[in-house]
C-alpha cells in the first residue's frame, strides 16, 4: 500500500535561496505527524509543493501514491490543506464558501457533512454571516472547514493555531484527533512544541531546507534531551558521586543528569546518606522543546 | 455540480451580486457616448448610404461595451484573487486546466453579452437600428466576448499588482478598442492608418458585428469571421499553455 505522503529528492530554489534541498520524507497512512523548524526552514514550501501551489525544481512528491504533477487531480482530491495565511473570499457567507468549495470537488449534495464540520468547529451560529464580518479565529475555523469538505484522507495544517485563542486550539485538536482516529493522516506544523509533543507520534525537523531530524517523538526526546533531577539542598553542595555533569542554577538548585528513571532512587539515597537535607526536588522529563533547541543549535 | 460548473457559477455570482457596478454602470457609459457623439455628428457623417450616424454607432458601442466588460470580468476576478490570496481555493481542488480556463472565459463572455444586450435594449427607443441577423450577431458577440475573456485571463495571470493590470488595460485594450472603428469607418482614414487598422483584430469583431445589422461592412464578414476565429483559437491555446505550466499561479 502506498504511503500517505512520499517525497524523494525534493529541491526548490527561490532565486539564490535554496528553500528545499533534496528532501526525502515518507509519512505512512494513519500517522499524526509534525513538521517542525524555525521560520524560513521550508515547511510551507514543502506543503505548497504537495498541494500543487508550488512546483519543485527537482525530485518527486506523491500523495496517497499519486504524483502531484502527473496525477494532479487524484493527488489534490486526496489532500486537504489549511493554509498558513488567513485568506478568504469577501463575496460570500460561511455556508456559501463551504458549498462552493465542495462544488470544486464535484460534491453537490454535501450539506450534511458541511453541517457536521460547522458544528464540530463551532461555526454553526455564523453559517450565514459574511466572511468579512468574522474575527480572525473564526476565519481560521472556516479555513479548516474548507480543507475538510471533501473528507480528504490526508490533512495538512500549516500553523493552524498561530494567533488563535486557547478555546479554539483545544476544540481544533479534539476534532483533528478524532479525524486521525477515524483513519485520516494528519500532518501539522506549529511553533507550539508542546502541541506537537502531545499530538504527534513522529516528527521531522527542517532547517534551511534540509531534514535534520526524523524519528518518533519519544526517540527524539530521549536521544537528544536528557532526563534530569533538580534538587535544592542544605547545605548548598552535592555529594561527590553526583557532582559530575551537575549544573548549579541561579535559583540555588542543582540539576543532575540521569540516564534513566531508576537512577532517581540512587540519587536520593546518595543525598540522604551524605547528610544533606532536601528542601525541594523535581524530575525534569526530556521534552520536545529541548530536543528542538539542541538539534537546531547543532552545526 | 461538477468543479467546472461550480467555478462558472461562482464567477457569475461574483458580478451578479454587484450588478449595479458591473452591468448598469457600463450601460450608462455607452448611453453617454451615444448622446454626445450621436448629437454632435448626426447629419454630418454618413458612413454607409442610407444609414444614419446614430444607427452606425449603436452596434459598435454595444460591441465595445461587450468587449470591455468581458475583459474586465476575468481580469479583475483573477487579479483580485491573486492579490488577496484566495486564488488558492481554486488552485487546491482537482479542477483541470480546461475547466479552469472555460469557467473564467464563459463567465466573462456572459457578462459581456449581458452588458452588450443591455446597451442594445436601451437604444431601441431611437428606433434607428434594424433588427440584426441573429446568427451573425451572436457569432461575433460570442467570439468577441470569448477573446476578451481570454485576454483578461492572460492579463490577470500575468499581472502581479493592480497597476500592472491598469497598464495592460490602458496600453493594450483601450487603443485596440478605440482604433477598431467603433466611431467611424476605417475607410474614412488615410491609407496608412487604414492599413494599420486592418492589423487590429478588434476591427474585425466590430466590422463583422455591424454587418449583422446593416448587411454592409468594410470587409467581407467571412474574412472577419476567419480572423476572429483564428484569434480566439490562438489566444486560447496560448492561455491554456500558461495555465498548464502554472505560469505565475503555481510558483
Ligand atoms: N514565493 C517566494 N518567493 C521567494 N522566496 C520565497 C517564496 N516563498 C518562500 N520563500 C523563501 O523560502 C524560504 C522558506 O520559506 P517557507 O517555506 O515559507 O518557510 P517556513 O514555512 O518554514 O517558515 C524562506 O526563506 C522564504 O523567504
Ligand atoms: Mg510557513
Amino acid at each position: 500500500m502506498s504511503p500517505a505522503v512520499e517525497i524523494r529528492g525534493l529541491s526548490k530554489r527561490y532565486g539564490k535561496l535554496q528553500a528545499l534541498d533534496k528532501v526525502d520524507l515518507r509519512i505512512e497512512r494513519g500517522e499524526f505527524f509534525a513538521l517542525l523548524g524555525p521560520n524560513g526552514a521550508g515547511k510551507t514550501t514543502l506543503i505548497s509543493i504537495l498541494a500543487g501551489l508550488a512546483l519543485a525544481d527537482d525530485g518527486e512528491a506523491h500523495v496517497m501514491g499519486h504524483c502531484v504533477r502527473r496525477s494532479y487531480r487524484e493527488a489534490r482530491r486526496a489532500l486537504g490543506v489549511v493554509p498558513q495565511e488567513l485568506v478568504f473570499d469577501p463575496f460570500f457567507t460561511v455556508r456559501e464558501t463551504l458549498r462552493i468549495q465542495s462544488g470544486y470537488f464535484g460534491l453537490s449534495k454535501n450539506d450534511d457533512w458541511i453541517d457536521e464540520i460547522m458544528t464540530r468547529l463551532d461555526l454553526a451560529s455564523k453559517a450565514d454571516a459574511n466572511m468579512r464580518a468574522l474575527s480572525g479565529g473564526m476565519k481560521r475555523r472556516v479555513l479548516v472547514a474548507q480543507a475538510l469538505v471533501h473528507k480528504p484522507p490526508v490533512i495538512i495544517l500549516d500553523e493552524p493555531t498561530a494567533g488563535v485563542d486557547v478555546e479554539l486550539r483545544q476544540g481544533l485538536w479534539q476534532f483533528v484527533t478524532q479525524l486521525n482516529k477515524d483513519g485520516h493522516t494528519v500532518v501539522l506544523t506549529t511553533h507550539y512544541l508542546e502541541e506537537a509533543e502531545a499530538l504527534c507520534a513522529r516528527v521531522a525537523m527542517l532547517k534551511q531546507g534540509r531534514v535534520v531530524a526524523l524519528d518518533t517523538t519519544r526517540n527524539l526526546m530521549r536521544s537528544v534531551a536528557a532526563l534530569r533531577l533538580q534538587v535544592w539542598v542544605t547545605p548548598d553542595r552535592l555529594p561527590s558521586s553526583l557532582e559530575s555533569g551537575a549544573v548549579k542554577g541561579a535559583d540555588g538548585s542543582f540539576t543532575i543528569p540521569l540516564a534513566r528513571h531508576a537512577d532517581v532512587a540512587d540519587a536520593v539515597v546518595a543525598l540522604r546518606s551524605s547528610g544533606l537535607e532536601v528542601s525541594a526536588m523535581r524530575i525534569l522529563e526530556p521534552d520536545l522543546e529541548e530536543a528542538f533547541m539542541r538539534i537546531m543549535s547543532r552545526q | 455540480m461538477t468543479g467546472f460548473q461550480t467555478l462558472l457559477y461562482k464567477e457569475l455570482l461574483r458580478f451578479w451580486k454587484v450588478s449595479f457596478q458591473t452591468i448598469a454602470a457600463p450601460i450608462l457609459t455607452a448611453m453617454l457616448y451615444l448622446l454626445v457623439f450621436g448629437h454632435v455628428l448626426e447629419g454630418r457623417v454618413e458612413v454607409y448610404p442610407g444609414v444614419s450616424y446614430t444607427a452606425f454607432l449603436i452596434p459598435g458601442l454595444a460591441m465595445m461595451s461587450l468587449l470591455q466588460n468581458a475583459f474586465a470580468n476575468s481580469s479583475s476576478s483573477v487579479i483580485q484573487s491573486k492579490v488577496t490570496g484566495n486564488i488558492i481555493f481554486i488552485l487546491l481542488p482537482p479542477l483541470s486546466h480546461g475547466e479552469f480556463f472555460w469557467a473564467y472565459v464563459i463567465a466573462a463572455a456572459i457578462r459581456g453579452l449581458v452588458v452588450g444586450a443591455g446597451v442594445f435594449a436601451v437604444t431601441l427607443f431611437t428606433s434607428a437600428v434594424p433588427w440584426p441577423s441573429p446568427l451573425w450577431a451572436l457569432t461575433f458577440a460570442l467570439l468577441g466576448g470569448g477573446i476578451l475573456g481570454v485576454m483578461g485571463l492572460i492579463a490577470g495571470i500575468w499581472a502581479d499588482k493592480f497597476d500592472q493590470m491598469a497598464a495592460f488595460q490602458n496600453f493594450i485594450i483601450m487603443p485596440l478598442t478605440f482604433l477598431s472603428g467603433v466611431f467611424y469607418s476605417v475607410h474614412s482614414l488615410p491609407p496608412f492608418w487604414q492599413g494599420v487598422s486592418h492589423l487590429n483584430p478588434f476591427f474585425y469583431m466590430i466590422d463583422g458585428f455591424r454587418f449583422s445589422f446593416f448587411g454592409v461592412s468594410d470587409v467581407s464578414p467571412w474574412l472577419s469571421l476567419s480572423i476572429v476565429g483564428a484569434c480566439f483559437a490562438g489566444l486560447s491555446l496560448g492561455c491554456l499553455q500558461l495555465i498548464k505550466a502554472g505560469y505565475k499561479l503555481r510558483r
